[in-house]
């Protein structure tokens, strides 16, 4: 069975790929990935907001540790080997590529345009084979129009093209008026990828004490049919790659992903829970399943059942009015 | 010499770069202001620099200065080259060792930052005090006056010493060479080799101690041979001056920097000559050259080795011409006939006279004169005076000068205006600023660039007051192509360049009074182009105008704001400087000031280092000359300081020390014994806070919370009768109070000292309640402090006239109880958010009407006692918590002896009234004998019976009466509590702690535990807890924290308790409470977070949160009564610990550091102190659950 698939440009030897969870923090569990039969690993995200808020930590208490007291100019001292949190991700970047045989795709959360273009440019010198931008950005201004808040993508899209030779893959919100404009818009602008669909960490209220508390809990399978529409409606629209992310827990889930147009299927919340071997068991279903259906490859799943494909495209677009017409002739 | 490498660096660094490459061991404890020594060897140490040998040496943090010394004796004894580095109270502790040292002939070095001892008060500030009590002991003494002085006498030392066998105090003087930033020429390795010689080493290391050649060494010795013995040693000090000026002709041959035991400086046929010692020669030096020029025949001689002292090689120096010395001591000896060196220096040329070998067939006249005790600045106008009044017939002596003594009239008058040539060679800068503003630092750096990247000398010196919030700092800066000598502040009207990086400032200090004519002043202002003259007070308007400066200014915080900066405006005010002083061509420093941005930040903070330079290149656009009107029309007054209504003292004393005047002040005018009034900080208002909370009474409960935890007592509660209310002012707020415990109709108010607070915003924090249609909304909210200014002053006036809740009558128990009380601590210089403070105004609360506090040195002693104004107060009564500090090391003893002191005078009067019984009436007799004190009520009918007495004593005549009046006062309770940090308790003073604890006396026993010593800046104690970065454990602590709870506890008749007030703050209070009722000892060991944490205090109450959830910190009472009652005398107040020990660590830089220098030891570190927490948790909690079954019953365990 010929597994291989297509990514960003990268020559994988399967289409499951991790993607960027705390999985990839440590070089054992990143092995047993690999091991599991992982084709790349997305790592986890180098965030631009963390990074300044160590940076002015850093500023305060041990650059400027005088508060003007005769008897003491400072308190901590200040190790020369102090490790910022670019350093590590950039180590382990090394580490990573170091240790496994398969591509490293690092991820990046900016929220400058200087600071995307920096920690790009680390990234890539750290040797990273492709960058994720995990833009994560919340159009909370209400007069910003939408019209304004994608072209905050594209532009970003421009500066990184400009200083990153690297494959870039964008990770989008479903957010947008129009999903697959904005994908078109990015293709056009030199975009290697995208990959569909970020999740929210999302605000939770504390009923004791009011403070809004950050929740995320791990996905489910029913939220891969989500992802899986919209690669289905993208598939030979644009010619770039896709990967598929959030909520793909079985082999099911992956195949259809890949039926659907995805070239790669991203695994995070059902590795987080069921260990990082688990990759085999989804890898060795989906074999069986090709096997079983008499499939050859992957590259002939791939987009198979898209709309551009499909035995009924319209469903696609309209799944709830054809339920609901098939309901009546039923 | 051209390749020589030059440095920028203070007086300390230069010091412990040889000291570090010359040794193998360096044992020390931190003390002001040789700490950095210590600090910078241990960084050294750390970072792997090797001596000339190739070795790391040992850096060893001890307990205690003794301990130090005999840490260094040991070492010595056994071979290792040795060195420790001190100052002031803890060169004392060292003098034991010290005559063992010299006794042996043991060659080392001391070096020492030279500063005043603690007499009438402390002084952290630079004199000879504590170097002149070593004289005695043995070891050479060798001086320097600056910091290139300070680098290179640190070698001589060295070098000498190995080949004299005599030890060596080598001293500069605190703060103004230790502290001062020069530029310095760098010894080179090469030099520091050729300058110790091997041979020396060799016959070191023969004579130490060693199993394989063995000796017996400090024997015991009797009266038939001790006093030979001690006499053997003089031919090693009479050769010892000789060896030590070949060490220095040496170091001249190397260097070309050439010192003699006694440097002249001056006319050959010198009329008047001043001998001194330390930074003040520097000053000398350079008065002299002017007064030369000025046609004067004057000189001086600087004293480098004054032990073995030289008396024939002195005298020699002195001009055959010389009508007139004078010898200056910078210590002072009271009740000798004068002090050390002009004592030496009289008896040598008494001496000289009389064997008749001398130039002088009659003594010369010679005064004796004391000069810049505690950094007293000692001036060109001075040492003139001084030669002034050696011209006289009969010079006075002894003398002081620097002050002005109306008492004894021993001062000499100066002109203050008297100014050297060096003052036109050098151009001179003032920067006014905040301690948090990055003046300081900023200042450091621009000495760094033009010192190193140019061909100028530069000299920095630095002056700070002693807050810790909110601190002021005063940058003297000099620049000149000729080398600087200026050891002293630069004058009024001296500087080219005067800046003020606040513009709250203006109002506070005459600024432009150090101006030059035709300087620059350089202002930070918020106020908007246009406004910015009017701005400023009338009396700096006419002095721009009279002296024609030329004035700029600059929104340095829309700069900083405008380019990502925040607050932070160092880097702009920099640029300023730089711009328009002039001293480097515009774009070379623009250049310059990125390159040390970019070296202070490099990689690891890019964002950093952007932002800095976004901000370097905004700066320009936005600063702006100001057009300087002809005639001065500011409306603002220069503000009255302190307001008519405050005492006398506080007018004519304090208000001096507050507006930076306090030089000024005459001898008459100072108490004679320390003895100084409490409760002055009240009258000190530093408006540091930009928001005050304010009150919503609508929503609050009264639960009490915000005045517990304010670390300033700046947020009061009061319980008052409506009826009291006189015209209140319209926006002061009071509502009915809540709680049956009241009786009808009482209103309770919550009311905020606006002038006072720091805008910590811990008592928001701490708010239980929320609005409940909006959420952010509580019952306290920070708002900007500006608007609301003017309203709260006369609230806060307003309440402080209403009148206190009746101790009495107040529900101790509760916190909304014991928060109605009076603190009687208040508006301290802690630092904002202090994790230290609360615990102290929460005892001022319950106990400071009759409490006598005993303070270790440390934060508590500075801002519980540090002037200009101090915050521990009185009652309406005039009662209140009286204080003192003794030392760092006895603070138990101190204030056991308290204890004992009203014990005795207790005892006294019961056995008066015994005596007295039938002339006094019978009830109240009985009544003494039958008080029972345990309680506000019990105290009030005490207090109430007291005063009885004194009424029936007025008519009673007999010595006894009399007595009895003066010691009836000890009839009522006095409570005794002993303060101190965790330095104190787990270090220095654990010995007299233990003995304290063990004596089974009544003190109560506060440990303000920071795990760190907080004042000097952050070195490791043993109350440091494993994990944690601190200076001396750079790679983070690996061993646990001492447990002293358990220490304490093993005596079994200690009260202890161990409180977290931001986790549970009802346990602090009941603790407190049962600490103070308990009959004997008590200890309280309180968590108090602290700026040396690394964190943000305003999350403060969180961190304590987490301490204890993690299992860092436990909480609870071991009480000995308990055990009478059958019960178990512990009792756990904390749970297991719930969370991750990580998840406390990571919060804190303290840790984080180590999980982000060294991930592997952090992980192996946290791991180990998260076992250390739950087993230690275990452990007391299977203690707790022993079961007491009653007094004489065999214990028995659950277990069992």
């Amino acid at each position: 069975m010929d597994m291989s698939t297509e990514y960003l440009g990268l020559k994988l030897k399967n289409p499951l790929v991790p993607s960027a969870s705390p999985l990839s923090k440590n070089l054992d569990t990143a092995k047993k990935l690999e091991d599991a039969g992982a084709s790349a690993l997305v790592m986890y995200s180098l965030f631009e907001e963390e990074v300044r808020e160590e940076d002015d930590l850093m500023d305060n208490y041990l650059y400027s540790q005088d508060i003007g007291h005769n008897e003491a100019h400072g308190y901590l001292p200040v190790s020369d080997n102090y490790q910022t949190k670019t350093d590590e991700y950039l180590a382990q970047i090394f580490s990573l590529k170091h240790a496994l045989d398969i591509p490293v795709i690092a991820s990046l959360n900016g929220v400058t345009v200087g600071g995307w273009v920096d920690h790009a440019l680390e990234i890539q010198q750290a040797g990273a084979d492709a960058l994720e931008l995990n833009v994560y950005y919340i159009a909370a201004e209400p007069d910003k129009s939408g019209r304004e808040v994608e072209s905050l993508y594209v532009d970003l899209l421009v500066e990184m093209r400009k200083h990153i030779n690297i494959p870039l893959v964008m990770k989008l919100s479903p957010y947008f008026s129009s999903v697959a404009y904005m994908v078109r818009e990015l293709q056009k602008h030199g975009v290697d990828g995208v990959s569909l669909f970020n999740r929210f960490y999302q605000p939770g209220i504390d009923l004791e004490t009011l403070n809004i508390i950050p929740e995320l809990s791990l996905s489910s399978s029913q939220e891969s049919l989500l992802a899986m529409r919209w690669v289905g409606l993208l598939y030979g629209n644009v010619d770039i790659s896709m990967a598929a992310t959030g909520g793909i827990h079985t082999a099911e889930d992956a195949l259809r992903m890949l039926m659907s147009g995805a070239n790669v299927c991203h695994l995070c919340s059902v590795l987080l829970k069921n260990g990082p071997g688990y990759l085999a068991k989804i890898l060795a279903e989906m074999e069986s399943w090709m096997e079983a259906h008499e499939y050859e490859s992957v590259s002939q799943l791939i987009g198979s059942a898209s709309k551009l494909n499909a035995v009924e495209p319209a469903a696609f677009e309209r799944c709830n009015y054809l339920q609901v017409l098939r309901s009546y002739q039923g | 010499m051209g390749q020589d490498k030059s440095l920028i660096i203070d007086g300390n660094e230069a010091v412990a770069r040889i000291a570090h490459k010359t040794n193998e061991v360096i044992a020390i404890y931190p003390i002001t202001p040789s700490s950095p020594m210590g600090e910078l060897s241990d960084d050294w140490s750390s970072a792997g620099q090797k001596n000339i040998w190739g070795n790391i040496p040992e850096v060893i943090e001890m307990q205690s200065e003794g301990g130090a010394a005999g840490a260094v004796h040991g070492s010595l004894q056994a071979g290792a080259l040795t060195t420790t580095f001190t100052s002031s109270q803890g060169l004392l502790l060292m003098i034991p060792n010290m005559y063992k040292i010299a006794g042996e002939l043991t060659p080392a070095v001391i070096h020492v930052a030279a500063r005043s001892l603690a007499a009438q008060a402390l002084s952290i500030f630079g004199d000879h005090s504590d170097v002149m009590a070593i004289r005695q002991t043995g070891y050479g003494m060798l001086a320097s006056g600056s910091v290139q002085e300070a680098m290179d006498m640190a070698l001589i030392s060295q070098a000498a010493t190995l080949k004299t066998w005599i030890p060596i105090v080598h001293f500069f003087d605190g703060f103004r060479t230790s502290h001062e930033l020069a530029r310095v020429i760098d010894i080179d390795d090469s030099v520091i080799r050729a300058m110790i010689d091997e041979e020396d080493v060799v016959q070191f290391r023969a004579r130490a101690m060693s199993p394989d050649r063995p000796v017996i060494r400090g024997t015991s010795q009797n009266p038939d041979v001790y006093f030979q013995a001690r006499e053997s040693v003089n031919p090693f000090y009479e050769a010892m001056p000789d060896i030590v000026q070949q060490t220095m002709d040496k170091f001249a041959e190397l260097t070309g920097r050439q010192y003699r035991l006694f440097d002249y400086v001056g006319a050959e046929d010198a009329e008047q000559v001043i001998l001194l010692m330390g930074s003040g020669a520097e000053a000398a030096d350079e008065t002299v050259e002017s007064l030369l020029e000025a046609g004067e025949k004057v000189g001086i001689i600087k004293i480098r080795l004054y032990r073995p002292f030289t008396a024939q090689r002195l005298l020699k120096l002195i001009p055959r011409s010389c009508q007139a010395i004078a010898v200056l001591d910078r210590t002072k000896e009271p009740g000798a006939d004068g002090e050390p060196l002009y004592k030496d220096v009289m008896t040598a040329m008494a001496e000289a006279v009389m064997r008749g070998d001398s130039d002088y067939k009659v003594l010369p006249r010679i005064a004796g004169g004391r000069y810049g005790l505690s950094s007293k600045e000692f001036t060109p106008g001075m040492i003139k005076a001084i030669f002034d009044e050696l011209k006289s017939e009969s010079p006075k002596s002894p003398f002081t000068i620097g002050i002005i003594d109306d008492v004894s009239h021993t001062h000499l008058e100066w002109d203050a205006s008297f100014e050297t040539s060096a003052v036109k060679k050098t151009t001179q800068c003032v920067f006014y600023g905040l301690g948090s503003d990055g003046t300081v630092s900023a200042n450091k750096n621009t000495i760094k660039i033009i010192g190193e990247e140019t061909d100028l000398q530069a000299q920095g010196y630095f002056v700070y007051d002693s807050k810790k919030a909110g601190a002021v700092t005063i940058s003297h800066l000099r620049f000149g192509a000729e080398q600087i000598r200026s050891s002293y502040l630069i004058g009024a009207g001296q500087a080219q360049f005067v800046a003020c990086h606040q513009d709250m400032l203006l109002d506070r200090f005459d600024m432009l009074e150090m101006a030059a004519p035709g300087a620059v002043f350089l202002l930070n202002s918020s106020a908007e182009q246009e406004e910015v003259w009017g701005s400023l007070p009338l009396n700096l308007q006419q002095q721009v105008i009279e002296k024609k400066l030329k004035f700029y200014a600059i929104d340095a915080y829309q700069v900083a704001s405008d380019s990502g900066m925040g607050r932070r405006i160092n880097t702009i005010m920099q640029t300023c400087f730089f711009a328009v002083s002039g001293i480097l061509p515009g774009d070379e420093a623009i250049e310059k000031i990125k390159s040390a941005v970019e070296k202070s930040y490099g990689r690891k903070g890019r964002r950093i280092v952007d932002m800095n330079f976004r901000a370097i290149d905004n700066t320009l656009a936005a600063m702006y000359e100001v057009e300087v009107p002809e005639r001065a029309t500011g409306k603002i007054e220069k503000q009255q300081l302190i307001p008519d209504s405050a005492p006398k003292f506080v007018r004519e004393v304090t208000a001096r020390l507050i507006e930076g005047k306090g030089d000024l002040l005459p001898v008459s005018m100072l108490p004679n014994d320390g003895t100084w009034p409490t409760g002055t900080a009240i009258w000190e208002k530093r408006n540091i806070g930009p928001e005050i909370p304010v009150w919503d009474e609508e929503l609050c409960i009264h639960c009490g919370k915000c005045p517990f935890v304010c670390p300033h007592a700046a947020i009061r509660s009061k319980v008052f009768p409506v009826d009291v209310l006189e015209d209140p002012p319209v926006s002061f707020k009071y509502v009915p109070v809540k709680g049956k415990e009241f009786p009808e109709g009482m209103q309770i108010s919550y009311q905020v000292a606006p002038e006072d607070c720091t805008g910590c915003g811990i008592c928001v924090e701490i708010c239980p309640v929320r609005d409940k249609s909006r959420s952010s909304h509580k019952a306290l909210n920070m708002r900007k402090q500006v608007p609301l200014k003017e309203q709260e002053i006369v609230n806060w006036d307003y309440f402080l006239t209403l009148p206190e809740y009746k101790r009495s009558d107040i529900r101790w128990r509760t916190m909304k109880g014991a928060m109605i009380s009076q603190p009687l601590f208040e508006f301290s210089g802690a630092c904002v958010g202090c994790g230290e403070t609360p615990y102290i105004k929460l005892a001022t609360q319950l106990f400071g009407d009759r409490m006598i506090v005993a303070n270790a040195t440390g934060c508590s002693s500075i801002y519980g006692g540090n002037l200009p104004t101090t915050p521990y107060s009185k009652d309406p009564q005039g009662r209140g918590p009286t204080w003192s500090n003794s030392l760092f090391e006895d603070n138990a003893e101190f204030g056991l002896g308290f204890r004992l002191a009203i014990n005795a005078q207790k005892d006294h009067a019961n056995n008066l009234i015994d005596t007295l019984s039938d002339d006094l009436d019978e009830d109240l007799v009985t009544g003494f004998k039958q008080a029972d004190q345990s309680d506000e009520a019990g105290i009030y009918e005490q207090r109430q019976r007291v005063e009885r007495l004194r009424e029936q004593l007025q008519s009673m005549t007999g010595h006894e009466a009399r007595a009895l009046e003066g010691v009836a006062d000890y009839l009522v309770k006095k409570s005794v509590w002993i303060i101190g940090g965790d330095g104190w308790a787990y270090d220095i003073g654990f010995g007299g702690l233990d003995h304290v604890m063990a004596s089974g006396r009544d003190v109560n026993i506060l440990v303000l535990d920071t795990e760190v010593y907080s004042n000097t800046g952050g070195q490791m104690s043993k109350a440091t807890p494993k994990g944690a970065v601190a200076k001396f454990a750079a790679g983070g602590k690996t061993m646990k924290k001492k447990d002293l709870s358990m220490i304490a506890m093993a005596y079994e008749n200690v009260y202890v308790a161990q409180v977290a007030f931001g986790a549970k703050d009802m346990q602090t209070l009941k603790a407190f409470m049962e600490a103070e009722s308990y009959p004997g000892p008590s200890v309280i060991i309180a968590y108090s977070p602290c700026i040396a944490h690394g964190v943000d205090l305003a999350y403060n109450l969180q961190q304590q949160e987490l301490a204890l959830k993690s299992g860092h910190w436990n909480l609870f009472r071991y009480d000995p009564r308990r055990t009478e009652q059958g019960k178990n005398p512990l009792q756990l107040d904390s749970a297991k610990p719930s969370i991750p020990y990580v998840d406390f660590a990571k919060t804190e830089m303290r840790f984080s550091m180590l999980q982000r220098s060294q991930p592997d030891s952090s992980r192996e570190l946290f791991g180990q102190a998260e076992k250390d927490a739950h087993e230690r948790y275990e452990h007391y909690k299977k203690l707790s659950e022993i079961t007491y079954e009653n007094e004489d019953a065999a214990i028995t365990s659950k277990e069992n």
